[in-house]
Order: structure tokens, then sequence, then C-alpha cells
């Protein structure tokens, strides 16, 4: 209710289309241009990584090379030179920090300016946060009450070293080093992200949450996570993500990993904003994201919620492979595109387990001339016995020169199983525009109102102290789309 | 001063001239009906009176307050105190009435240079104008006109008016598509709105409205044009003889 009542305060308070396309002015050590296997051994030294991680990464690399690039998704996506990128960066100040008085001050100040304190007097009640900018973690907040409550959140390098059994133990245990050509690249040469370990029966007392920020130039992000909660625990956690202005598009390849045993829940939420390159459609991040979770344990839930506004291309289907007898898969999505945005965005939700349920949620929003589409798989399997699957796709067009698609892929292989798929398309009418207009409210104002009404079963999915900030995000996105 | 001043207005649509020179002066107060049949151009000329896309103003002007509005964007028009109250209320899925309502209000303050109303205020204010119609807390919890019956979609009309208190307050056929009880609500919420400041034009095909709401003026609209002003009696005439009979008479 608030949060749905201060959207138009909220967007007013907003101004400037992209406010975050600022660069920081700090001195960086890179890795040289380029990809090969001196550079992977590069990455792997300067995180100071044991060798069984280098040998993974080799062999995630090699594999790499033998695949070829994708393109089943309906993007048109320029070539991308990938020897054209730095694939490590790091502000020269970062290393080897034990608390946040140590962190650059420019640094600090680069994500007070993003809204995201590190300050833990500042910040948001109840959200511990972990900052990584370009390729390294630069700081982890609240990581003391966590321990109390023997939740482990820390950078997915230090948990490498620190905690090398669970990390051996479940990277790569959802999402095989070579699954897709996205991921197999992330895994040669992922430089950091997060890591969360909730134990038996622990109810993460704060939200967790990660701030990813590219900076440098042509360099690629190529964060890796990885949440496992153990039975009975819970945790929610949220990815926010934003990079400057360019005009040459920058590479953005992540892989998430969830895995949720006996009665566990994971709540995950992303709110997408990286720069979408300007209205013709010049920079802007190319975001190639390989997102999945485990329900292995029976009665297991993982919740994905995503609200995708940024982004020159989107290519991202966080999934659920629901093992777990009477286990739950949840997908809610906002994706906004404006200018020349692309997104091919969706879930797959793979049944395996006796009584799994899973939910799809999915509201595209195309405005200006970008393409928007939905793209989602709901499997059942053989021994998945009355799994049931409830999917909705709506589609909102503003405007007459963009596009919006939906592309569901159904497969059943056991009698009793249940899927239910409904679908809209629809537009804002000049009814709408002007029955708001007459009521003394700016087209503008009525646009962010209409899409949130539309949007409002994915909002109500975010976290309060983020469902703001999300409905801002939504109304600035489409600024300028209509008339 | 008049609150509304109508100037040899003409207007199209899609190229078609409906309108073909409307002269009307509202004072103060003053409660005008206009009345005509089917396609007289009586929704054409709420529309072009608000500023709707798509009807062109061909010569002549409109006054509001003693200023020109024509150049103006239906918003800004609303927000100098302009308010339609729709035939047919749209529907707006999703957003929730509240939150409508308080973004009207707002933009509206803000025109004024006031401070905007805070949440518990702005609750209790709808809570006790709404109850004046007759509207519950669950209708108003509800997406704005979203499963309404056409009853309460008027009434809602009525009740946008009393928050945001125009000077100029057009309604369109408010009386189409009500009963008798629901009539009776709504004119009875209209004329809980009538005084010295706020001036109305109440455009209706029946008469049976303006037993509820007197006018204190009746214009008939026919062929885009005003073919005979009187007083409430003109009404009655209508209803005797129908529209035919005022034609010839002009």
């Amino acid at each position: 209710m608030v949060a749905t009542v201060e959207t138009i305060s909220a967007v007013e308070e907003a101004t400037g289309k992209y406010k975050y396309g600022f660069v920081t002015d700090i001195a960086s050590e890179k890795a040289p241009k380029g990809l090969n296997e001196d550079i992977i051994r590069f990455i792997s030294e300067k995180k100071s990584e044991p060798e069984w991680m280098l040998k993974w990464r080799l062999k995630a690399y090699r594999h790499w090379l033998k695949m070829p690039e994708p393109n089943w998704s309906k993007l048109s996506i320029e070539p991308i030179d990938y020897n054209d990128i730095h694939y490590y960066s790091a502000p020269k100040s970062a290393e080897k920090l034990n608390s946040i008085a140590d962190v650059d001050p420019e640094l600090i100040a680069t994500y007070e300016k993003l809204g995201i304190p590190l300050n833990e007097q500042k910040m948001l009640a109840g959200v511990a946060v972990d900052a990584v900018f370009d390729s390294v973690s630069v700081a982890t907040t609240f990581r003391e009450e966590l321990s109390k409550a023997g939740v482990i959140f820390c950078p997915i390098s230090e948990a490498i070293q620190k905690y090398p059994e669970l990390v051996k133990k479940y990277l790569g245990s959802v999402i095989p080093v070579a699954d897709n050509y996205f991921s197999a690249l992330n895994c040669a040469v992922f430089t950091d992200g997060s890591f969360v370990y909730v134990p038996k029966n622990v109810r993460c007392p704060l939200e967790l949450s990660t701030y990813f920020r590219i900076n440098e130039q042509n360099t690629g992000q190529f964060e890796r996570t990885l949440i496992i909660v153990e039975d009975g625990g819970y945790v929610s956690y949220l990815e926010g993500c934003t990079a400057p202005q360019r005009d040459e598009n920058q590479l953005h390849a992540a892989v998430v990993e969830l895995v949720a045993l006996t009665d566990a829940e994971i709540k995950y939420s992303t709110v997408q904003n990286w720069y979408p390159g300007d209205e013709n459609g010049k920079g802007g991040i190319y975001n190639f994201v390989t997102k999945r979770g485990s329900c292995r344990g029976d009665r297991s839930k993982i919740s994905w919620t995503q609200v995708e506004t940024g982004s020159a291309i989107t290519w991202k289907y966080p999934s659920c492979v629901l093992r777990g007898k009477n286990s739950v898969g949840e997908f809610y999505s906002v994706a906004v595109t404006n200018g020349a945005q692309q997104a091919d965005t969706g879930t797959k939700m793979i049944h395996l387990g006796e009584g799994s349920k899973s939910t799809i949620i999915s509201k595209g929003i195309s405005a200006g001339k970008s393409q928007n589409t939905y793209r989602g798989l709901v499997e059942i399997n053989r021994g998945a016995e009355s799994a049931r699957n409830f999917t909705q796709c709506d589609s909102l067009l503003v405007g007459q020169l963009c596009g919006a698609h939906t592309v569901p892929y159904i497969v059943s292989r056991n009698p009793s199983g249940k899927i239910e798929h409904e679908a809209t398309t629809s537009r804002i009418s000049e009814e709408q525009l002007f029955y708001c207009l007459q009521r003394g409210i700016s087209e503008e104002d009525a646009v962010s109102l209409i899409v949130n009404g539309f949007c409002k079963e994915v909002m109500k999915e975010l976290p309060m102290e983020f469902a703001v900030e999300a409905q801002k995000l939504i109304g600035i996105s489409l600024e300028g789309s209509v008339g | 001063m008049s609150i509304l001043e109508i100037r040899g207005l003409k207007a199209s649509v899609d190229g078609n001239e409906i309108l073909h020179g409307i002269d009307l002066i509202v004072n103060p107060g003053e409660v005008h009906a206009i009345m005509g049949p089917n396609g007289s151009g009586k929704s054409t000329l709420s529309y072009v009176l608000s500023g709707r896309a798509g009807y062109e103003i061909t010569g002549g002007d409109i006054l509001l307050n003693g200023n020109s509005i024509i150049d103006m964007e239906a918003d800004v028009r609303a927000r100098l105190g302009l308010f339609l109250a729709f035939q047919y209320p749209v529907e707006l899925p999703g957003v929730s009435g509240m939150s409508f309502l308080r973004a009207a209000i707002n933009a509206r303050l803000r025109e004024e240079n006031q401070e905007e109303v805070d949440q518990l205020a702005f609750v209790k204010m709808v809570r006790a104008e709404a109850k004046k119609l007759g509207i519950s807390d669950e209708m108003l919890k509800r997406a704005v006109n979203v499963g309404f019956s056409g009853g309460e979609k008027k009434r809602y009309e009525i009740l946008q008016m009393a928050l945001l208190k125009p000077i100029m307050a057009i309604l369109d056929e408010t009386d189409s598509g009500l009963d008798v009880d629901a009539l009776k609500i709504v004119s009875e919420g209209v004329n809980l709105l009538r005084n010295p400041y706020r001036s109305m034009l109440v455009i209706t095909h029946y008469q049976r409205l303006l037993s509820h709401i007197i006018p204190d003026k009746v214009h008939i609209l026919s062929n885009g044009v005003i073919a005979k002003s009187g007083d409430k009696t003109l009404a009655l005439q209508v209803e005797e003889n129908g529209y035919s009979g005022i034609d010839d008479a002009a």
C-alpha cells in the first residue's frame, strides 16, 4: 500500500534519465586485454586461489573454446570480440581490507552517490551489503552480526580460501561447468561475487544484498554468486547493478547458483539497472546471465523476483530445478524495455519431484522501438507425480514501434501433471491516459501509475525497502516514451 | 467575471466539423444544463472543453476564469479547476484508487503552491467524502473503476469531484445507466457540491436528471449549435414535445 502511494513523488524526485552514469576516477590495476590461459592463471593468482580452483577454471576455459555462441534468442547482437576485454580490474587500494574504515573514501563516496551507504550507521536497517566494484568485493557490512547467527556472508574469493569444502561441494553443482557458452566463460574468468551459507534451522536475521558496479572502461564483469541454505533455513537476498554511461558495449556474464535443502527457503530478488545505451542503441551493457536454483530437499522453496530495466541486451532465465518432494519454485518478473533495448528473458521450471509446484508471473513492458520477449520452459518429468504449474504472461505496449513476444515451451511427461498458461497483450489506451490527465495528473506520472498498476503482482514480492526504489526506476525508464 | 465563457467555438473530429459556433456564458455558482438528441455534439463539447487529444478547435475561444485555455494540455486545464465527470469512466487495472486520488489531489495542490496532503489526513478526507456518497471502504481499496457497477462508477466520479473541488464541473450524461435509486444518490451528491464559487455544466439527454439537479439555465444543442436557451421550463417542454418540437420553435 505505502509503496504504491509513493510512486508519483518518488518519480518526481528522480531527475535525469540515467543518473548512475558517472565514472569514479580511481587508480585501478587491470589485466591486459584478451583471454587465454595466462590471463586465467593471472586472475587465479591475484585471488591467491588454491590449485583445484585454477584447474576448474582451466577446464571450463577449454570447454568454452569448443562451444558456439548461442543464437536461438530473439536478439540481434553485434559480434563480441572476447579478446578486446579486460578480464580483471581492481581499484588499487582495494587489497586486503579488514574493516569498512579501510575502504578508499572515493569508493565509499561512489556507493553513497548510488544510494548505497556502506557506513553501517547510515545503512538501511536490517540490510547487510556486499559491494562489488569491477572485479573485487570492496566491502561487506554487518558481518559480525551475521556471524553471531552462524550465517556466512562474504566475497566468494574469500570463501574459496576460508571454506573450501563448502565451495568444492556446491560450486558448479547447480550449473555445470559446460552448461552454456556464457556460464562456461564465467567459470573460467569469474572474479568476485557473494557467498552465502545459512546453517540448519537458521532464519537469516538480515536481508542480504550485493551491489554490483562496473566502473572501468573495456572491462567485463563476471561475478559468481553461490547461496546455500541448509535444512529449515531461510534467507532473502537482493542484488542491484549499475554502470557508467559509455559509448561502447560492455559485457556482463554472471552466474548465480542457489541450493535449498530440506524445508529451506531462498528468496532472491534482483533490481537490474545496468546502463541501457542511448536511444539509438549506442553503448550499454550486454547482460548474459545464468541463474539457477536447485530445490534439493523435500518442501524446499526458491523464489526469483526480478525487475529488469537496464542493459542494452538482457539474456536471462532464472530457473528452478524442483527435485524435492512438494518443492516449490516461483518466478516473478517485470522487464521494461525502452529506446533500442532488447530483452529475452523468462524462466525454466524443471519438475522432478512428486507434488512439486511452480508459479510464473511475467510482466513485460515495451516502449520506444524496443523488443521484449518472454521465453519460458515448464517441464514435468516422469517422476513428478501430480506436479503443477501456473503461468501468467502479460505484455504491455507503450507506443507504436515496440514489440512484445511470448515464447512458452511446455513439456509434460507425466499424465498427472497440471499446467496452466495464461497470456495477455494490452496497450496503454488513449482513454486511460486522458482519464488521468483530466484529473490533473501529468502524462509521465500517468504512465508510471498505469505501468506500476500493471506490475503490481510482481512488485509486491520485492522486499519493502526496495519496492519504492524499483517503482521509481520503472518510472524513469519510461520517461519520454509517450507523446 | 464569468467562470466559463465560450465564444464562437468551432471544433472538428477527423476533419469533420461537429461544433459550428457555440456561445455560452456561465457565471459563478450557476448550473447550466445542455440538452440535445444523440449526435448533436454534446459529448464533443465536453471533450473539447476538457482538452482531449483528437478534438481540434478550428475557431473561437474558451475562457476559464477570464483566461484562454485552448492552447493548454488537458492536465493543465484540470489543475486550473476544470473537471469532467465521464459518461463512461475508464478502468485502470492494478492502479489502486487511493494512489490515483492522491496523485490527482497532490497535482492540484502543487499547482497552487500548497503543500501535498499527508497520508493520514488524506485517508480521513477520502473516507468522509465517500461516506456521503455511500461508497464503502472496500470499494475505495479496489483498482480504479475495475469491477464497479454502472452506479458505482458514477458515484466514484462525484467523489473525485468532491475531492478535487473544481471551479467548473462538466457532468457528461451522468444519469446514463443509472436506476432511480442510484440517480437519487448521485444527484444528492452533486447538489451537496453546489456553492456560489462552483459552476456546473450538466449535459444530458433526458429531463429526468434535471428534476433532481435543478438548473439555472437550459440550452438545447442541436446539430452543433445552441438552438434555444431558456430557464428550467425549457427542459419540461422537451419532455412533452421532444427535440423535434424545439427545433421547429428555433
